[in-house]
C-alpha cells in the first residue's frame, strides 16, 4: 500500500491562509492559457521558478495528507526530507450511488494521476471499483465544461454571482418562494446543512433530490416494514447462507460488500463452512454469476418467490400465486438451508424490487433472527431520505405550473435523465433563471440559463458518509483546471457568504461539530486518514410491523407480455460516465461489450422472434419508441428484455456523443425499474457491435478449473490442482532468479469479474484506448483482460470469470521467436518488453499461447492532447505504433519499491511490491510476491492443492499461477455442478 | 527432340539477340508493360501508405497477427524456388533440353526472390528498424536473436538472392558478349559491351565458367532446399497448433517446388506464344515440366494427408481441432478451394492430350499458383485464429490495403519480367549452340 | 599488312569447333606455346589441344565456404556467451540454434569465392583487348571460331607462322595489330 503514514512535518498555524492564490501544477500550465478563466497565471521565467518552489514544497510538506492550498502558501524552503520526483499520496473521497469509498490518489508533482483505495476507509478497506479508478481521467478529460456560460454564450463567473445577487435580492423579499434547489442523493453533512440554512433564510424555498439510479423502493420497503426510514448495514462476512433477490451486491459501485462477503468464504481458511449463495435474477449479474446456486426469475416473479420463503420460514404471508416458477424443489431447500442458518443467513433484495419485497426480506431476516449478526440498521446516510421520484413529481409540476421562478441544479443531469413522462426539459422553458453546475456542458446545461463548470472532486473540498456512516473528507490534490465551482461554494452565494470558499465551509463545518479545543487535531487526523474516526452511524433498533404481511401480492405476472427491465449501465453507470473513455472501452462484464448498449434478450426469446445479435430492433413501450441493437444474454430471463441506461448521450462529450441507444426514452416514473407490455419489432437493419470475446465455451479445455467443495474435501489431488502431478521434464537447465523472484497467483474462487483491475492496469501503465472500431477488429490493448466463460445449459448457464494477464513464463515461447531480443528475462524473472527495441514482427504474440500480449497497430497513444499528457504515469513509457507491449507485473513499481529498499539497506519484504491489479481488486483475488521467500503469500498460496498453471501442458512454467474456483452447492441440489465439474476435464 | 536441328551458331544469335536488338518494340509489350506499370505504382503507392500510417491498414488483429502479408512472403518465395532450382538441376544432370528454360526461369527467381524479400520488412510494426536483423552489435549494444526462425530467414534470403544473382549473370555474360558484337548502336554496344566485362570467348575463359556454373549449380541445390526448409521453420519452430510439426521444412520445399514448376510454365506457355519460341521450346520441354508439376502435386497431396494423420496421431486436443477446424470452421471455403486447385486439378495432368496442350497446361498452372496462395492463407490464419485459449479466438478479414500489396506485387512481377523479356536474351544462346554441337555430335 | 609493324599477333578463322581444334592440336604439336583459341561456346578438348590444364575452382569454393561458415558460428556463439549473454526464454546457449545461418554463410561464402576467382583467375573485367581489333573478330561470339599465336611465342616469325596457320584449311588469317 502508498505510503499514508510518511513523515509529518509540524503543522504550522502561519500557513494557513485564506484567500492564497491556487496553485496550478506545472504540467497544464501551457494548456491553461487558452481557458477562459481570468485567474490564469501567465507564465515568465520568474513565475515559472517561484511555481517550482511551489510545487517542491508542496511536495515536500505534502508528505502528510493535507490540502495543496495550505501547503501552497508560503512559497518559501522546500523541506529538507523531499525528494523532487517522488510522487505522493492523498487522502480523499469519492462518492457514487450515495455511499463513499475512501480514496489514496497519487501525486506527482501535484498531478492525480492514479488513485488507490484508502485502507483505512471502511467503504474501501484499501480496494477500488472501476468507477473510482476511472475517475482521474474524468478530471483531465478536455471535454469538461471550461468556462461560465450565459445563454450559451461565454460569461464570467462575476456576472453570474451579479446576475445571482439580484434574483436573491427578489426572493428575501418573497421569502424565497419559487426558489428550488435541485441536487442528487445528498451524504456530505456539510452540504446538507448548507441547504437546511438555505431552507431556513428561504421558508419558500424547495430541495428535491433525483437522480436516476435511486434507493426509492428500498426507502418505501423499510417505511412498509418498520413505519420508518432506516438503512441496512449487512454483515456478509458474518452470513454463512445468502438468498439475493434480483440484488447485485457484489458489484460496483462500492466493494466493501464484496470484500466482505468473498473473504468470509474463501476455502483456503480452514473454513468449515464457507457458506453457500442463492441468487434469484432476472438478468445475470456479477453476484448470479458468483451464486452456487442461480436462477434467472421474471420480475414479477421475485415476490412470489420472496412471498413463498417468507411462507417456508413459517411467516404468516398472504397466500399468493405459488412459487413453481423455481426448477425441481429449489425454493423449498433454499428455504430450509435459511432455517438450518438462522441467525446466520441473509436475504437481500435489489433496489429494483417494489417496496413490498424489501419488506418482506427484512421479514425474513427478523424473523430467521439475522437483525443484529448479519444485518443492522441505522439512521439513513443520506441526508433526505425521501423517494426522489415523488420530490421530483413535485418539481416538475411546480415548473409546469410557473411557480419556479429560480432554479439551481446542483450536479446531475435530469433533461437527459428524467423520467420521459417528467417532460423535465419542456417544463425547464417555464423556469424564470435556471442556472446548473456541472462538470460537462451536458443536455441539462444546454437547456439551462447559466451553466456553471464543476469542479471535479479531485479539485474541490467536501465530504461525504461511506455505507455504514462513517464520514470522509474529500480534500482536492490540484486547484480546479477550469476555474470550477463547488456545490458548496454556490450554495455559500445563495446564503449571502460571498467571502467564503469550499475549504472554509466544510472546515468551519467541522469546528462546530467537535470541541474547539481539539478540532484541529482531529481535523488533521481526519485528513491524514482519510475518515474521522468512529464518526459512522449508530446501530437503530427496529421493530419490524407485520399488517403488510397479510396484504395481499401486489405485483401479479402478466406471462403473456414481454418484460422491459432497466439496468444501470455496469461501465458508465446512469450515463455520468458517458466521455470516459477507459469505461466506455471497458468490457462490459457479461456481455463482454464495449463503446455501446443493447437490447439484452434470452436465447430462448431470440429463437422466439427469430433474432441474432447485432440485430436491430424497434423497442416500443407505452408510445415511445427506441431502436436498439439485440445482444443474446444466456441466462436472461425468457420473455424479458433488458436496456442498460447511460447512451445514447447527445451532449456527453466527444467521447460519449452517439454511442448506443437512450434508454431514459422508454422510462415512466411509474416504471423505473420495470414496466410490462414492450413490443419489439425486428427492423432488419444491423447494428455492429463491438465485443472484445467472441467465443464462451471452454471447448473442454479447462483454462478454467472448477469443483465442488465435497468434492475438494474428499480428494483435494483429484481436484483440478498440479500439486501432485510431476514436474515435466526439461531440455535445459533451468535458471535460478537468484535475488527475488517475482511471481502472481490469482484465486478464482475469490474472483468476481468486476474487472478493476482491467482499469487500474490501464490507469497504471498509460495503456491507450483504441475506440469502437479498431476494438471490432480485435485490437484492444487491456494488458489483463477478464475472460468469461459458459457451461450448462443457455438457459441457466454457470458464468465464470478468468483474469489473465502475461503469465511470465521462465520458459517463454515469446522470447524465443523474437528476432531482435525485444523481449527477454531479467534477473528476478520477468518477462520484459524492450518497447525501443521492438521492430514490430508479432511473432511474439503468435507464439503467446495465452494471447496476452498487445501490439499497437497504429498510434493508438494520444500525443497531442495536453491534458491527457498530465494525467500519464510518468514512470510509465507511452508506446508509439509498431511495438508490442504487454503486463509488465508493474516492474516500475516493483523498481520503486527496490530502490526504496536499498535506501533502508534492507530485503524487499513481502507485500512491499503491490502490482496495480492487486491493489485495485476487492476481493484480493490476486496475490503477488517473492517464490525466493518461504513465507510470502505468493508461495503459501501455489502450495495450495488449488493451483494450477493455465495451460501447463504447454511446458511454459508460468509465474502467473491459478487457484481453482469452488462451489458450495447445496447437497440438495446439487445435480448440477459436480457433474460439470467432471465433464470439463 | 527440340528442333534446334534446322538453326546454324548464326541463325540462333540472329534469331535470339534480334528480340533485344530490334528498335520496334511489339504491341502486346506495350500495352502489358502499361498495366504492369500501373499495378507497380500501386504496389509502390500502398507501400508509402503503410510506412505513413502503420501496419493497422490491414485487417490483422490479435491473434492473427500474420496474414496477406506472411502469406504473401511464402508465395513468392516459393515462386523464386523453382528458377535456380531448375536450371542447377539442369546443369548437374546434364539435361540439354533445360538450356532453352533455364535463363528465364533464372530471372523468375531473382525477381521473385527481390519482391518476396520486401514482405518480411513490410510487414514490421516499424520497418524502418529492419536492419537491426544484420549480425552486429546495433543499437543498445544488442545482437540478433539468432534463435529466432526470423533470424534465420534473413541469412537464407540473403544468401540464396546473392547465389541466384550471381548464377544467373554468370550464364549471362557469353550472351551480353553476343549482343555487344551485334548491337547495332553506340550507346547499345557500350552498355552491353560493360555488362559483357570484355568476355571474349577464350578457352581457358569457357572452362572456368563451366566448372563455375557446375559448382553453383551443385551449392544451388542444397541452399535451395535450406531456404525453403527455414520458411516451413518459421511455422514449425512456433507453437501455434497447426504450425507446430517437423513436416513444415519438407512440406514447405516440395510445395515451393510445386508453385515454382507452374509459374514457370505460366511464363514458358507466354514467352512460347509472344516471341515464336516454338522451335527452342517445344512440346517437350511442356510435356516435361508437366510431369514435374505432377509429381511434385502428389507429394503434396501426400503431405495434405501425412499433417490429417499426424494431427490424429498426435492426440494433441488443439492440434486435432485446428486440423478439423480447417475443415469444418469458417475458413473451410479456403481450404476446400485450395485441395481443389492443388490436389484435384493437377490430376488432369496424367491424359498425354492436356500436356501437350500449352493453353490448358497455361490455365492449369494458373489455379495452381491460386491454390498454392491459398494454401499459405490457409496454414497461417487458420491455425492463428483459434489458438489455445477460446477467449482469445478472433476472425481475420482482408482490408483493400491487403489486396492492393497483393495485386501490386503481381504487378511489379511481371513489370520486372517484361523488362527482362526486352532487353536480356530470354534463352542462352551460348548453350544453345552447344546444343546443336551435341546434335551435329550425335547425328 | 607491314611484317615489319609490332603486331599482336597472327589471327586464323575458322568454320567449325572441329576445325578449330585440329588447328589449335596441330598448333600445339608445331611447338606453339603461346595459343590463345576463341569460340562462341565452349569446345571441348579445346584446352587440353592448347596444351593447357586449368583446376583449383573447386578448392577456392571450399575455402570460401570454411571461411563463410566457421566466422558466422564464431560470430553467434561469441555473441551469445561472451559479449552480451541473456536469458532468453530460459534456455541456454546451445549450438542447434545457431546452425542454419551457419550453413547458409557457408554456401554463399563458397559461391562468392567461385565467382569472383572465375573473374580474377580470367583477368576479367577487361574491357579492351588487342584480338577485339580485328574487324571479323566479332563473329567469335556468334559463330567465328579463331586460333591466335601471339607475336611473343618464341617460334613465331610472320611469314612462316602465317604460311603454317594457312595449311589448317582456316577461313581466313589476319595480323592482329597491338
Amino acid at each position: 500500500m502508498p505510503p499514508t503514514d510518511a513523515r509529518e512535518p509540524p503543522f504550522e498555524q502561519d500557513t494557513l491562509s485564506e484567500s492564497a492564490p491556487l496553485w496550478r501544477s506545472l504540467d497544464e500550465l501551457p494548456a491553461r492559457t487558452a481557458s477562459a478563466s481570468p485567474d490564469c497565471p501567465t507564465l515568465d521565467r520568474r513565475q515559472f521558478l517561484r511555481l517550482t518552489a511551489a510545487s517542491l514544497s508542496l511536495a515536500g510538506a505534502g508528505a502528510c495528507s493535507r490540502a495543496p492550498q495550505q501547503m501552497i502558501v508560503p512559497y518559501v524552503h522546500a523541506p529538507p526530507q523531499l525528494v523532487a520526483g517522488d510522487p505522493l499520496y492523498f487522502a480523499t473521497a469519492t462518492n457514487l450511488g450515495g455511499a463513499a469509498q475512501g480514496l489514496l490518489v497519487k501525486s506527482n508533482y501535484g498531478r492525480p494521476t492514479k488513485i488507490e483505495g484508502n485502507p483505512s476507509h471502511p467503504g474501501s478497506l484499501g480496494a477500488t471499483d472501476i468507477f473510482a479508478q476511472a475517475a482521474v481521467l474524468d478530471l483531465w478529460d478536455p471535454d469538461r465544461a471550461q468556462a461560465v456560460l450565459h445563454q450559451g454564450q461565454v460569461s464570467t463567473w462575476d456576472s453570474f454571482v451579479e446576475a445571482l445577487s439580484a434574483r436573491i435580492a427578489k426572493l428575501s423579499v418573497n421569502a424565497g418562494s419559487g426558489l428550488r434547489v435541485l441536487t442528487e442523493s445528498v451524504t456530505s453533512p456539510t452540504l446538507a446543512g448548507q441547504l437546511h440554512a438555505l431552507l431556513e433564510r428561504f421558508p419558500g424555498a424547495r430541495w428535491h433530490q433525483y437522480q436516476p439510479i435511486n434507493r426509492d423502493h428500498a426507502i418505501e420497503g423499510s417505511r412498509l416494514a418498520f413505519g420508518e426510514v432506516l438503512e441496512a448495514r449487512y454483515h456478509y462476512d458474518q452470513a454463512r447462507v445468502v438468498l439475493s433477490l434480483d440484488s447485485d451486491f457484489l458489484a460496483a459501485p462500492g466493494v466493501r460488500y464484496a470484500r466482505d462477503f468473498v473473504g468470509a468464504r474463501r476455502a483456503d481458511d480452514a473454513q468449515p463452512d464457507p457458506g453457500r449463495l442463492y441468487v434469484i435474477e432476472c438478468t445475470p449479474t456479477l453476484t448470479g454469476s458468483f451464486a452456487d446456486h442461480r436462477y434467472a426469475a421474471r420480475f414479477g416473479q421475485i415476490e412470489t418467490i420472496a412471498r413463498a420463503v417468507a411462507r417456508a420460514i413459517g411467516l404468516p404471508v398472504a397466500d399468493g400465486p405459488d412459487a413453481a416458477v423455481l426448477p425441481g424443489d429449489a425454493l423449498a431447500a433454499c428455504a430450509r438451508d435459511l432455517k438450518l442458518h438462522a441467525g446466520h443467513a441473509l436475504v437481500v433484495v435489489g433496489d429494483a424490487q417494489p417496496p413490498v419485497v424489501h419488506a418482506l426480506a427484512h421479514a425474513i431476516n427478523e424473523a430467521l433472527g439475522n437483525v443484529g449478526r448479519t444485518v443492522n440498521y441505522t439512521a439513513p446516510i443520506s441526508a433526505l431520505a425521501e423517494p426522489q421520484g415523488e420530490s421530483l413529481r413535485q418539481l416538475t409540476e411546480d415548473m409546469a405550473a410557473g411557480q419556479v421562478d429560480t432554479l439551481i441544479v446542483l450536479g446531475g443531469n435530469p433533461v437527459y435523465n428524467a423520467p420521459a413522462d417528467r417532460l423535465f426539459g419542456q417544463r425547464l422553458a417555464k423556469v424564470g433563471l435556471s442556472v446548473h453546475l456541472s462538470l460537462y456542458d451536458d443536455e441539462t446545461s444546454a437547456l439551462c440559463h447559466w451553466q456553471i463548470p464543476e469542479a471535479h472532486f479531485l479539485e474541490g473540498w467536501s465530504d461525504t458518509r461511506a455505507f455504514d456512516g462513517t464520514v470522509a473528507i474529500q480534500q482536492p490534490l490540484i486547484a480546479p483546471l477550469y476555474g470550477g465551482k463547488s456545490a458548496h461554494e454556490l450554495l455559500a452565494l445563495l446564503l449571502g457568504q460571498t467571502a467564503s470558499n469550499d475549504y472554509q465551509t466544510v472546515r468551519d463545518f467541522w469546528s462546530k461539530t467537535r470541541p474547539q479545543a481539539d478540532a484541529e487535531v482531529i481535523w488533521q487526523q481526519a485528513l491524514h486518514r482519510g475518515a474521522f474516526e468512529g464518526s459512522q452511524l449508530p446501530v437503530r433498533p427496529a421493530s419490524i410491523r407485520s399488517d403488510f404481511l397479510r396484504a395481499p401480492a401486489t405485483s401479479i405476472p402478466d406471462n403473456t407480455e414481454l418484460d422491459l427491465i432497466f439496468a444501470p449501465d455496469p461501465t458508465i453507470w446512469d450515463g455520468r460516465f458517458a466521455n470516459n473513455a477507459w469505461l466506455q472501452e471497458l468490457p462490459k462484464p457479461l456481455t463482454k461489450l464495449t463503446w455501446d448498449n443493447a437490447a439484452l434478450v434470452s436465447p430462448k426469446l431470440a429463437q422466439q422472434l427469430g433474432l441474432v445479435n447485432e440485430d436491430q430492433v424497434e423497442l416500443r413501450y407505452r408510445g415511445a419508441v427506441v431502436l436498439a441493437p439485440v445482444w443474446i444474454v444466456p441466462g436472461q430471463a425468457e420473455a424479458t428484455v433488458t436496456v442498460t441506461l447511460g447512451y445514447g448521450r447527445s451532449r456527453a462529450g466527444r467521447i460519449g456523443n452517439g454511442a448506443g441507444f437512450d434508454a431514459y426514452v422508454l422510462r415512466r416514473s411509474d416504471a423505473l425499474w420495470h414496466g410490462q407490455g414492450l413490443q419489439v419489432r425486428k427492423t432488419g437493419a444491423k447494428v455492429p457491435l463491438a465485443t472484445t470475446q467472441h467465443h464462451f465455451s471452454m471447448e473442454g479445455r479447462r483454462p478454467i478449473r472448477v469443483t465442488t467443495l465435497d468434492q475438494f474435501h474428499r480428494d483435494p489431488a483429484l481436484v483440478a490442482g498440479d500439486l501432485h502431478r510431476p514436474p515435466r521434464p526439461n531440455m535445459y537447465e533451468p535458471v535460478r532468479d537468484e535475488g527475488y523472484a517475482w511471481a502472481m497467483s490469482i484465486n478464482l474462487d475469490a474472483c468476481i469479474g468486476c474487472s478493476a483491475c482491467t482499469i487500474a492496469c490501464q490507469a497504471e501503465n498509460n495503456i491507450p484506448i483504441v475506440g469502437k472500431s479498431e476494438v471490432r477488429r480485435g485490437r484492444e490493448m487491456h494488458w489483463i483482460r477478464v475472460d468469461r466463460y459458459y457451461e450448462g445449459a443457455a438457459e441457466q448457464p454457470r458464468t465464470y470469470f478468468q483474469p489473465v494477464p502475461c503469465m511470465h513464463c521462465e520458459d517463454a515461447p515469446c522470447e524465443v521467436v523474437c528476432p531482435v531480443e525485444a523481449t527477454v528475462h531479467d534477473s528476478e524473472g520477468l518477462n520484459l518488453q524492450v518497447y525501443n527495441r521492438c521492430i514490430g514482427t508479432r511473432f511474439c504474440s503468435n507464439n503467446c499461447p495465452y494471447k496476452v500480449r498487445r501490439f499497437n497497430f497504429l498510434q493508438y497513444a494520444d500525443e497531442d492532447t495536453e491534458s491527457l499528457k498530465a494525467q500519464r504515469n510518468p514512470e510509465v513509457t507511452v508506446r508509439m505504433r509498431g511495438v508490442m507491449e504487454k503486463c509488465s507485473y508493474c516492474v516500475q513499481r516493483i523498481t520503486n519499491a527496490r530502490i526504496e529498499a536499498q535506501k533502508g539497506n534492507r530485503h524487499l519484504a513481502d507485500g512491499d511490491v503491490v502490482t496495480a491489479c492487486q491493489a485495485a481488486c476487492p476481493t484480493e483475488a490476486i496475490v503477488f510476491g517473492d517464490l525466493n521467500d518461504p513465507r510470502s503469500q505468493v508461495n503459501r498460496a501455489k502450495a495450495s492443492p488449488l493451483n494450477y498453471a493455465l495451460l501447463g501442458e504447454l511446458n511454459t512454467r508460468p509465474r502467473t499461477t491459478y487457484l481453482a474456483k469452488l462451489t458450495n452447492p447445496n447437497p440438495e441440489l446439487s445435480q448440477i455442478r459436480v457433474g460439470d465439474a467432471k465433464a470439463d476435464g | 527432340m527440340s528442333s534446334v536441328g534446322v538453326h546454324s551458331y548464326g541463325s540462333i544469335s540472329q534469331k535470339i539477340s534480334g528480340i533485344v536488338l530490334t528498335a520496334g518494340t511489339a504491341r502486346w509489350w506495350v500495352i502489358s508493360f502499361a498495366a504492369c506499370s500501373l499495378l507497380t505504382l500501386v504496389f509502390f503507392g500502398a507501400i508509402g501508405y503503410l510506412f505513413y500510417t502503420g501496419v493497422g491498414i490491414w485487417g490483422l488483429n490479435v491473434p492473427v497477427v500474420w496474414a496477406f502479408d506472411i502469406t504473401n512472403y511464402v508465395w513468392w518465395i516459393a515462386i523464386a524456388m523453382s528458377g535456380t532450382f531448375i536450371s542447377a538441376v539442369l546443369h548437374l544432370t546434364r539435361q540439354p533440353w533445360g538450356a532453352s528454360i533455364s535463363r528465364f526461369a533464372e530471372a523468375m527467381t531473382v525477381f521473385a526472390l527481390a519482391i518476396a524479400g520486401m514482405f518480411p520488412i513490410l510487414h514490421l510494426g516499424r520497418p524502418w528498424f529492419f536492419y537491426w536483423l544484420t549480425p552486429y552489435p546495433n543499437v543498445m549494444a544488442l545482437w540478433p536473436q539468432w534463435r529466432s526462425p526470423l533470424v534465420w530467414d534473413f541469412f537464407a534470403i540473403l544468401a540464396y538472392l546473392l547465389l541466384s544473382l550471381l548464377f544467373w549473370y554468370l550464364g549471362l555474360i557469353p550472351d551480353f558478349a553476343t549482343l555487344r558484337d551485334r548491337a547495332p548502336g553506340r550507346g547499345t554496344q557500350i552498355t552491353y559491351g560493360l555488362l559483357a566485362l570484355g568476355w571474349r570467348g577464350e578457352a581457358r575463359h569457357w572452362q572456368r565458367r563451366q566448372s563455375a556454373q557446375l559448382l553453383l549449380a551443385g551449392l544451388a541445390v542444397p541452399l535451395v532446399v535450406s531456404v525453403h526448409s527455414v520458411v516451413g521453420l518459421d511455422f514449425a519452430a512456433g507453437n501455434t497448433p497447426g504450425w507446430h510439426s517437423t513436416i513444415f521444412p519438407p512440406f514447405f520445399v516440395a510445395g515451393a517446388m510445386f508453385s515454382g514448376f507452374a509459374m514457370a510454365m505460366t511464363i514458358v506457355v507466354l514467352l512460347r506464344r509472344a516471341f515464336q519460341l516454338g522451335d527452342y521450346i517445344t512440346a517437350r520441354h511442356l510435356d516435361n515440366l508437366a510431369k514435374l508439376i505432377l509429381a511434385m502435386g502428389l507429394v503434396l497431396a501426400y503431405s495434405y494427408v501425412m499433417e490429417l494423420f499426424m494431427a490424429w496421431y498426435s492426440a494433441d486436443r488443439y492440434e486435432i481441432y485446428t486440423a478439423l477446424n480447417r475443415m469444418r470452421g469458417p475458413y473451410a471455403p479456403v481450404y476446400w478451394s485450395l485441395i481443389f486447385c492443388v490436389v484435384v486439378v493437377p490430376q488432369a495432368l496424367w491424359s498425354r492430350r492436356v500436356r501437350h496442350s500449352p493453353w490448358t497446361l497455361f490455365g492449369i498452372s494458373i489455379l495452381i499458383n491460386v491454390g498454392m496462395w491459398l494454401e499459405r492463407f490457409m496454414l497461417i490464419v487458420t491455425s492463428e485464429h483459434r489458438d489455445f485459449l477460446p477467449s482469445a479466438w478472433g476472425m481475420f478479414y482482408p482490408t483493400i490495403w491487403d489486396w492492393a500489396i497483393l495485386i501490386g506485387s503481381i504487378g511489379f512481377f511481371g513489370w520486372l519480367l517484361l523488362l527482362f523479356v526486352r532487353f536480356v536474351p530470354v534463352i542462352s544462346m551460348a548453350e544453345m549452340r552447344e546444343l546443336i554441337d551435341h546434335q551435329r555430335g550425335a547425328s | 599488312m607491314n611484317p615489319e609493324h609490332a603486331a599482336h599477333g597472327l589471327l586464323a578463322e575458322f568454320p567449325s569447333p572441329a576445325a578449330l581444334l585440329q588447328a589449335a592440336r596441330a598448333a600445339h604439336e608445331a611447338g606453339f606455346r603461346r595459343l590463345e583459341a576463341y569460340s562462341p561456346m565452349p569446345v571441348e578438348g579445346l584446352v587440353e589441344a592448347l596444351g593447357s590444364t586449368d583446376g583449383g575452382l573447386p578448392r577456392l569454393a571450399l575455402i570460401g565456404g570454411i571461411v563463410g561458415g566457421v566466422l558466422t558460428f564464431a560470430l553467434q556463439w561469441v555473441s551469445v556467451t561472451i559479449d552480451y549473454p541473456l536469458n532468453v526464454g530460459g534456455r541456454t546457449p546451445a549450438w542447434p540454434g545457431l546452425i542454419p545461418a551457419t550453413f547458409e554463410m557457408t554456401v554463399l561464402g563458397a559461391a562468392l569465392a567461385v565467382f569472383f576467382g572465375v573473374l580474377l583467375r580470367s583477368g576479367l573485367p577487361r574491357l579492351y583487348h588487342p584480338v577485339f581489333n580485328d574487324d571479323g573478330f566479332a563473329a567469335a561470339s556468334s559463330d567465328g571460331f579463331f586460333l591466335c599465336i601471339d607475336a611473343a611465342d618464341p617460334l613465331y616469325d610472320p611469314r612462316q607462322t602465317r604460311s603454317f596457320l594457312e595449311n589448317l584449311q582456316p577461313v581466313r588469317v589476319a595480323v592482329v595489330d597491338a
